[in-house]
């Protein structure tokens, strides 16, 4: 909860954040109310589902880290010093401490960041959000796996800098594949073929379009979360064996 | 009068000529050094480099994708929209070269590290926008380019000399407006200090939504981007003469050729409001 409360300092810069997303979320709608005029039905959508997903694509946007952002800055600026060597004598795991950052950092900006955009477009768009509870909390359960997949993509993005030393290059790679593979450019229903089902299988596909399906009611929510607790569950293990990996380095190195 | 934090000698000695040119000297002084310390990581900077190429040709790509399901957008052909994104997408990589870190304003304000630049007898706004400057970013321009140079060679534009100079006259004014905004921006962050991406809402958002046709917006907002905050002069209203398009708010054919001046006034507005956002400047001590 620690990240909860530091993120919660920042309310300036939250309301910045606020108003960026709500400026995107318009400019995407314009362009998704176009392309859905000329294409009714894309993506198994219809305008007011494609609105929906605009919205809560900027609501999700940064509780799930499409961008990156979150502790791996921070965690990235500590391998590089060295400072990574008082972490690994402190009797918390590496792996666990930095996901309860990020959650309570996740937790923070769906309400400081999320509301506000998504009641925006609900005011003035024709929104189709669900009147049940239920699919809510469904909604939130996918969410919450999405900030475990995204948190451990991160995970491995920051200690490639055991290896890189300046993570600024793979940083940017995983921004590059965050946005656009996470469906936050454009539906990733809307993809076209067997690259369409190839962008649908990858783990970034848990950050935006799973939660967005289970709100909608285009996805089966046990199905949804089956497919991100694989990734979360694969993608986590990978990041204990490369740490592992990493930690023995740091040993050879002399800290 | 205001209390002022820098040595009161300095810009009042000086004519406004010599300001700019010691200001511009500055400029290339720091932004060499950055170059030169950012070679020092080759390998991280041809990953940026090639980064910032990518991500920016990621929304190329997301409207390639729109028109692999429909034939128009707001009534505009693949090679229009790649025009409009082209000259929208390089103004802004131009901007963004030069006057991309100005961002970190609000940062240098809030940790104090905005006096160190106070107290050097160099203009703020030149070592502002060169700290950290960084090469990479000609990514985003190669990259707009790129998209300008296919849209050319697809599309049939009966072209004419008003037509030809009209090119790199959109592209250089859209790039001193885009710059105008860059340093309104920072100078706004002096009194919010935290609020970085409201900026970034005006620059990003701004050409984000000129990559798109007018038509797909609603009047009010182009209303705005036209009279307000001048973003339609960038691209939309020289680009859509070039292309024999009306433009949506019927607007008279000449104003295609207006952007020059438009970006002369929004560069002497930013510069305004850059000088008073600097003196209400007030260190936080530590």
């Amino acid at each position: 909860m620690g990240g909860f409360r530091r993120f919660a300092t920042y309310r300036t810069a939250t309301a910045a954040g606020v108003f960026t997303n709500t400026v995107f979320g318009l400019i995407l709608a314009y362009v998704f109310i176009a392309l859905w005029e000329t294409k009714p039905h894309l993506g198994g959508y219809d305008q007011a589902q494609a609105l929906t997903y605009v919205w809560l694509g900027q609501a999700l946007l940064m509780v799930v880290a499409v961008m990156g952002g979150g502790f791996e800055d921070e965690l990235i600026e500590r391998i590089r010093t060295g400072d990574i060597a008082i972490d690994l004598y402190r009797p918390a795991d590496l792996q666990l401490w930095w996901l309860a950052q990020d959650t309570g950092r996740a937790l923070f900006h769906l309400l400081g960041r999320g509301v506000v955009p998504l009641a925006f477009g609900a005011v003035f768009f024709d929104l189709a959000l669900p009147a049940s509870p239920l699919t809510w909390i469904a909604f939130l359960v996918a969410v919450l796996l999405g900030v475990v997949v995204s948190f451990a993509l991160r995970f491995l993005v920051a200690l490639s800098a055991f290896w890189l030393l300046d993570g600024a290059g793979a940083a940017q790679l995983a921004w590059i594949a965050g946005i656009f593979c996470s469906g936050m450019l454009l539906p990733l229903n809307v993809f076209p073929g067997t690259f369409g089902e190839v962008v649908r299988a990858l783990p970034w596909s848990s950050l935006i379009q799973a939660p967005v399906d289970v709100l909608l009611g285009t996805a089966d929510p046990l199905a949804t979360y089956a497919f991100q607790a694989a990734w979360a569950v694969g993608l986590l293990a990978a990041g204990r064996l490369v740490q592992s990996v990493a930690t023995r380095r740091v040993v050879v190195q002399g800290g | 009068m205001h209390e002022r934090t820098r040595p009161a000698s300095w810009p009042e000695r000086q004519g406004a000529y010599a300001r700019v040119r010691d200001g511009v000297r500055a400029y290339r002084m720091i932004a060499a050094m950055w170059i030169r310390s950012t070679m020092a990581y080759r390998a991280s900077f041809a990953m940026t480099t090639f980064g910032n190429f990518a991500a920016t040709a990621l929304d190329f790509v997301a409207i390639l994708l729109m028109f692999s399901q429909v034939d128009r957008l707001g009534g505009y052909s693949l090679p229009e929209v790649a025009f409009l994104y082209g000259v929208a997408g390089t103004a802004f990589g131009l901007a963004d070269l030069t006057l991309g870190s100005m961002d970190r304003l609000g940062r240098r304000v809030r940790d104090g590290t905005l006096d160190t630049l106070l107290v050097r007898p160099v203009p703020v706004l030149a070592q502002v926008a060169a700290d950290r400057f960084a090469l990479r970013r000609l990514g985003r321009i190669t990259q707009g380019l790129l998209v300008f140079g296919y849209a050319v060679a697809a599309l049939d534009i009966s072209w004419t000399p008003l037509k030809v100079l009209l090119i790199p006259l959109m592209l250089l004014s859209g790039g001193a407006i885009f710059s105008a905004v860059f340093v309104a921006g920072a100078a706004f962050q002096f009194v919010a200090q935290d609020a970085s991406e409201v900026q970034n809402s005006f620059t990003y958002g701004g050409s984000t939504l000129l990559q798109y046709p007018p038509t797909v917006f609603a009047k009010d907002l182009l209303r705005g981007v036209t009279f307000v905050l001048p973003l339609a002069f960038v691209n939309w209203l020289p680009a859509l003469y070039v292309l024999g398009r009306p433009y949506p708010l019927g607007l008279p054919t000449w104003v295609a050729f207006t952007p020059p001046l438009v970006a002369a006034g929004c560069c002497a507005l930013a510069g305004v409001a850059w000088r008073a956002g600097l003196r209400s400047y007030r260190s936080t001590g530590s």
